[in-house]
């Protein structure tokens, strides 16, 4: 065994912008393997040097504590914007933000879309998993409809709550997006397609094409109330249908 | 003789089975020792059936899992 152990060996490692402080995240939480593939993706271009990330308010909040790459901590939704006058003051860098559905598609729900539609060369990456997670499981506007959560204990009402929000959906007829697609990262296939629309997303901002965007549609074991396991069993049953996977807009 | 193995970074390690599931041998599964956190930490139990497939390291959010494959 011990033969095998030997660096040329390695087949998968921890990507080596992922430093080595501790994820506050909870078991299984599907924000590490976003953060592992944005992480390899950057240091696979060799923009390590060259990327500004912007942090969201939500879970992934501490994102800047786990990647070794420079960061700025926006406003709770804020972060199109703030990406919007980075990368216009620094066009050489690879500007991107980091954002879940409570961040992305409620508060901020305007800076996406007017950042969008204007085109900026940025990339909008948007881990969906349909609840408020940090906060304690509260319901999101991207909660599907019946979806039990701690603020509608009896499952999203339609009369009460409308409908849950397609965010993505909705940014694919702007001019200004030139990629939008949906991914998720439940298993091995799905990381590795995912990992190819983030690199392509991240050509897209450095040559200029417009606003590129990727969903994750993600799990919340611990706002779900289930195992890791189970949780992605979960949101391959339930989240799919209402969030299908795929490249929605390609236009480059 | 094995093909494959994994070192896992048991004080990173959450317990979270992600890689249990994803292992398509079966050679991976939790362990009934604690790390300093708390959480029963993941460990071969056949270390003979790896195949070096890294399906472990993919899918594990905490990046704990170095994958090993003999070439």
């Amino acid at each position: 065994m011990e033969t095998i152990i030997k660096p040329e060996n390695i087949v998968y490692g921890k990507p080596r912008l992922i430093n080595n402080n501790p994820m506050h995240y909870c078991p299984g939480c599907s924000h590490g393997v976003v953060h592992n593939l944005v992480a390899s993706v950057i240091d696979e271009m060799g923009l390590a040097e060259k990327t500004i990330g912007i942090a969201p308010v939500g879970c992934a909040v501490f994102a800047y504590k786990y990647l070794d790459i420079d960061w700025i901590e926006a406003a709770h939704g804020r972060a199109p914007a703030v990406a919007t006058a980075v990368k216009r003051l620094n066009p050489d860098k690879m500007v991107f933000t980091y954002q879940g559905d409570g961040d992305l598609a409620a508060i901020g729900t305007g800076e996406t879309i007017h950042a969008c539609n204007r085109g900026e060369n940025i990339v909008i990456v948007y881990v969906n998993n349909a609840i408020y997670g940090m906060t304690g499981g509260q319901m999101s506007p991207t909660t599907l409809v019946d979806m039990k959560t701690a603020t509608c204990p009896y499952g999203r009402n339609v009369a009460l709550n409308g409908y849950p929000l397609k965010i993505t959906e909705l940014l694919v007829p702007l001019e200004g997006t030139c990629l939008v697609a949906r991914e998720a990262v439940h298993n091995v296939a799905a990381i590795k397609k995912a990992k190819k629309m983030l690199r392509k997303a991240f050509e897209n901002a450095m040559a200029g094409k417009g606003t590129s965007i990727i969903e994750f549609v993600a799990t919340c074991s611990a706002g779900w109330k289930m195992s890791a396991g189970q949780a992605n069993n979960w949101m391959v049953e339930n989240l799919f249908p209402a969030y299908p996977l795929g490249v929605l807009k390609d236009r480059v | 003789m094995a093909k494959g193995t994994v070192e896992i970074d048991t004080a990173r390690c959450k317990g979270c089975e992600l890689c249990v599931v994803a292992c398509p041998t079966g050679v991976l599964a939790l362990g009934k020792v604690v790390n300093a956190k708390g959480y029963y930490f993941a460990k071969m139990v056949k270390p003979g059936d790896c195949i070096g497939c890294a399906g472990c390291g993919y899918v594990c959010p905490d990046a704990c899992i170095t994958v090993y494959k003999q070439k």
